[in-house]
């Protein structure tokens, strides 16, 4: 398969986390991205993509993620206003990211985690790193010139 | 903390836009990529494509504008205008739109919302109502096409239910307030980001800075729709947000 030459790989996604995980099964791609996230290659999840690298989530309760990470994805409960849509600081790039979802990740491994947002009071972890692969919660591609900048930095790890 | 946003909506006609592009000084004012790119460069935190074509041939470019203005621009935008079916939905979403608003075919169709936001998200469904004061009921009605249906349907009932139906956000634009300049209607938009837990986007009637402030400040909306002072260039994007954040709200930085 193609993934396997290539020197990196991104993992987008948008859309539910169960009809997500039952399309990767169905199209026999969940072996080839565990593979692919586990290895030295970078690799990068955005969103759901992120989401889906973990064990379970709150939005569908029969399919079990890839767990390439353990924890879980989670609604958001304190926050009002869900789905969080729009720009929010993302704490170690001390610029704002264009975000929309309403679940997010809880690593076990809290060591993991490099950068954590709030939304409405609610703390949440908004992307991860374990050695070269990166997770993210908010959309690069669509977060304007911050989020160039953010995809050339995944780019030169290549 | 989440930026309050700043929205400019462009009109769209047979894949041009129209209205508001005389001041700018671009090799074409009307191609919408050339419009999205100089928005983008002046700080706007999300575009909003509405097609005003009446016949449904001059809608069928809305893809092709879609996958024009995604190649070229790195931030949110909505693509809405007499959008009827999951497959019209689906093909403008794949050419790279993130949201799609609907209004009259939600009124008509009420299951196009909750089959469009299960199918895509609800993050991608944008229930736009325009809605008018009904001076004797004291409450506001949610009119079709345009304007020119009056439905009878309260609007803060629809906001209500378009929430329940799976609807990510709400574009509410005050008929009253529309093209008066005099500033947004914030009775009905608090009345109605108060009634629902997802974003509202108000929209109709700014006339200066401080119309938007106003909005952010008397009601719990999360972004304003600017279509006119921003075209004509009366204000700029980053004049806002220098008030927006002088009033220390949150607002999306400029670089």
């Amino acid at each position: 398969m193609i993934i396997e030459k290539t020197d990196a790989v991104v993992f987008p996604g948008v859309g539910a986390f169960g009809p997500a995980m039952e399309s990767i099964k169905k199209n026999k791609l969940d072996e080839i991205i565990i593979k692919s996230a586990k290895s030295s290659k970078p690799f990068l999840g955005i969103c759901l993509g992120m989401q889906v690298l973990f064990d379970s989530s709150e939005e569908d309760s029969n399919e079990k993620g890839l767990s390439v990470l353990k924890g879980k994805v989670v609604r958001f409960k304190k926050a009002r206003k869900v789905p969080h849509i729009g720009w929010n600081q993302v704490s170690s790039f001390k610029k704002e990211f264009y975000f929309v979802h309403s679940y997010y990740v809880i690593p076990e491994d809290r060591s993991i985690i490099s950068s954590e947002t709030e939304h409405e009071g609610e703390k949440f972890v908004s992307a991860v790193k374990k050695e070269n692969l990166f997770a993210v919660q908010f959309h690069p591609e669509k977060s304007g010139d911050a989020g160039l900048e953010f995809l050339q930095d995944f780019i030169k790890k290549v | 903390m989440l930026a309050k946003r700043i929205i400019s909506c462009l009109d769209i006609k047979e894949g041009r836009v129209v209205k508001g592009t005389k001041f700018l000084d671009l090799k074409d004012a009307g191609d919408p990529v050339e419009l999205a790119k100089y928005y983008n460069s002046e700080g706007v935190d999300e575009l909003c494509f509405l097609d005003i074509s009446a016949s449904h041939e001059g809608r069928a470019t809305l893809t092709e504008l879609a996958e024009a203005v995604a190649q070229e621009v790195f931030i949110p935008f909505t693509v809405g205008g007499g959008i009827s079916s999951i497959d019209e939905m689906r093909g403008i979403l794949r050419a790279g739109a993130d949201k799609i608003a609907i209004n009259t075919s939600g009124i008509k169709n009420p299951d196009l919302i909750k089959h469009g936001a299960k199918e895509f998200g609800s993050q991608c469904i944008v229930l736009a109502i325009d809605a008018k004061l009904n001076p004797d009921r004291k409450s506001w009605d949610v009119y079709i096409k345009g304007g020119r249906e009056n439905t009878g349907i309260d609007a803060i009932e629809w906001a209500k239910q378009v929430e329940r139906l799976g609807a990510g956000e709400i574009l509410l634009t005050s008929m009253d307030a529309d093209g008066t300049k005099k500033g947004y209607d914030t009775e009905l938009t608090k009345r109605v980001a108060d009634s629902v837990s997802i974003p509202v986007i108000a929209s109709g009637g700014a006339g200066d800075i401080e119309d938007v402030i106003d909005v952010f400040k008397r009601t719990n909306c999360d972004a304003a729709l600017l279509a006119s002072i921003l075209h004509y260039k009366n204000i700029t994007v980053k004049e806002i947000k220098n008030q927006m954040k002088k009033e220390m709200m949150a607002v999306r930085t400029i670089y």
